[in-house]
């Protein structure tokens, strides 16, 4: 079974991330740059269901800038068998149309019976990828589950919806994305990270690829303003001398909150 | 055959499983409303799309079309974007506008890619200008305004629950049954779904207008009810840190941050919470932020309205009885 992993590199959720506010891009340089946590998960899924089934390789696509290669690098490391980098300066500011078209196009020149990938990153944390994959790829899709069970030709999960729990059921090939629910992911072992140096990485462009990236017949989202919301600045602040409850019980109600 | 106006904005309204309108609806309406005029489509079960129909009406939507099927509870995803392509074809509004939920995600996702439509994801508020629709974002967790809009083409834009104040006023709506074309699209199926009984009486998490939420402070998941008890007083939602979380003080359905759900409430009541970078970023948009912590220095007091340096275990139960007596 061949599992493909749609992983990526974000700013760290635990320092300040930044826009520049020229261009509306994503300061890559001003904060740490990490794999993105649910995609790390997603790939965990993938190598633990890998390893009950026979014959079954994993594979991580990624869509950036060739400076994440570092970073993709620790997909290797954890246990996935190839890295398909797609980086092309063209695909900087991709909106979510053209992401999914290239994304698409990749994972078909793959191959594939499972593609998993987070439900949302925690970037752009728009969620819709999953589904336009599956419809440009013509598969069924059981997004934001909690868990799976993934055998040879099929998969079974479950997911909240609705103010309940639904089992979803789906033939392969398909795409899931998956929730922090899942178990986080292992950590790269000493023999991993030596492995991961030998492991083939694979470069794509738009082109290569066979999507236009200029082509002007599609609409686009576009950015049209970015701007830094000023911070927002601290209140009031009291110590409690023994008064403080009621302190913010009268503030509450002054600000008809209670 | 109907003609739709000219500036119609198309709404997608989620059903609960009883078939209502789900709670988002009246915050889409209520944006539509504000950009042009509202057309609902309902996806309701067969015998359910009148009712389902009026209530669309009384939260403003001027052209209700109900597609009724049964699909829609038997495959994912699939059934509403079908029904979906169908309406956008009859109506041809200015803009699509639904649910930044995990179901109304995906529909979404399916519609845009197959009608190649722009897509906005997690507007906090739509407006028009002389070129068209314009979605209003808030990014890493409210540091930045965006706003984006489609080179061409009505854009397909996911709200954000509880984002939009918004209400559109009560009217009579027109209603027409909606004849869908099934795309034969590949959809998994739902093989069951057990409603979860509800344990409180509290509103949900997503999209509640008050949030009580506690954090490593209340120190045991025994103290952690010292928040229930608050959230009930002001008929708020809990929600935790995620530090509270991988405590085990409450499940991860309530950790509100970047891996979590984020949340814009009027009010956002922080017990016991550091306010680190990753929680801020899934509540620093509500509108008033009151905390309590006995760190001085804890960075949620730099965005709190109000904040309280103490021992929550003291000033919270004298909250609690202070707001308590004036209701009686």
């Amino acid at each position: 079974m061949k599992i493909i992993v749609l992983m990526k590199e974000v700013p760290d959720t635990y320092g300040e991330r930044t826009l520049n506010l020229e261009t509306g891009l994503a300061e890559r340089g001003a904060t740490e740059a990490v794999l993105d946590e649910i995609g790390e998960r997603a790939l965990e899924a993938a190598l633990s269901s890998a390893e009950k089934i026979d014959g079954s390789e994993v594979i991580v696509l990624s869509m950036g800038p060739a400076t994440a290669a570092a970073t993709l690098r620790r997909a290797l490391a954890m246990g996935a068998a190839k890295l398909v980098h797609i980086s092309d300066e063209k695909l900087s500011g991709a909106d979510l149309g053209l992401t999914a078209d290239v994304l698409a196009a990749a994972i078909r020149r793959i191959g594939f019976d499972l593609v998993i990938t987070g439900n949302l990153s925690t970037d752009g944390s728009g969620g819709v990828l999953p589904a336009m994959l599956a419809e440009i790829l013509g598969v069924p899709h059981a997004s934001t589950l909690n868990s799976v069970e993934i055998s040879a030709g099929r998969l079974e999960g479950t997911r909240e919806a609705n103010g309940g729990v639904m089992t979803v059921a789906t033939e392969l090939p398909a795409l899931i994305s998956i929730t922090d629910r899942f178990p986080a992911a292992r950590f790269p072992n000493f023999k991993g990270i030596m492995a991961a140096k030998k492991k083939p990485v694979e470069m794509l462009t738009a082109a290569e690829l066979g999507v236009d990236s200029d082509a002007l017949d599609n609409p686009r989202s576009i950015m049209i303003s970015v701007s830094e919301k000023p911070p927002r600045s601290a209140g009031t602040k009291i110590v409690d001398e023994g008064d403080g409850g009621k302190k913010l019980a009268e503030f509450l109600v002054q600000n008809r909150l209670a | 055959m109907t003609t739709f106006p000219d500036d119609s904005i198309l709404v997608l309204v989620e059903a609960t499983p009883s078939g209502e309108p789900a709670k988002s609806a009246a915050g889409l309406l209520g944006a539509a409303s504000g950009i042009g005029t509202p057309v609902a489509l309902i996806v309701a079960h067969p015998g359910r799309g009148p009712e389902a129909a009026a209530a669309c009406g009384a939260l403003g939507a001027e052209h209700v079309l109900v597609a009724e099927t049964e699909a829609a509870t038997a495959w994912l995803a699939v059934p509403a974007a079908d029904a979906l392509a169908s309406a956008a074809d009859l109506v041809r509004p200015d803009a699509i506008l639904i649910s930044n939920s995990a179901d109304g995600r995906d529909v979404a996702g399916r519609f845009a890619a197959r009608t190649r439509s722009a897509v906005a994801v997690d507007a906090v508020g739509v407006a028009r200008d002389e070129e068209g629709i314009v979605a209003h974002h808030s990014v890493y967790g409210g540091a930045y305004n965006v706003h984006s809009a489609p080179t061409f083409g009505a854009p397909v834009i996911t709200v954000r629950e509880g984002a939009v104040d918004a209400r559109a006023e009560a009217v009579e709506p027109a209603v027409e049954m909606l004849d869908v074309t099934p795309s034969g699209a590949a959809a998994a199926s739902i093989e069951l779904f057990e409603e979860q009984s509800v344990e409180s009486s509290r509103p949900e998490l997503r999209g509640a207008a008050k949030v009580v939420a506690g954090g490593r402070g209340l120190s045991s998941e025994e103290q952690f009810a010292l928040v229930d008890q608050l959230a009930d007083v002001l008929g708020a939602a809990v929600g935790a840190s995620r530090a509270a979380v991988d405590a085990g003080y409450v499940p991860n359905s309530h950790q509100v941050g970047q891996t979590g759900v984020s949340v814009s409430p009027q009010l956002y009541v922080a017990l016991g919470i550091s306010g680190a970078i990753q929680h801020r970023a899934g509540m620093q948009t509500a509108k008033t932020i009151v905390a309590i912590n006995k760190d001085p220095d804890a960075p949620i007091f730099d965005i709190a309205d109000f904040g309280v340096v103490g021992d929550l275990f003291q000033v919270v139960p004298q909250l609690i009885e202070s707001l308590s007596a004036r209701k009686e």
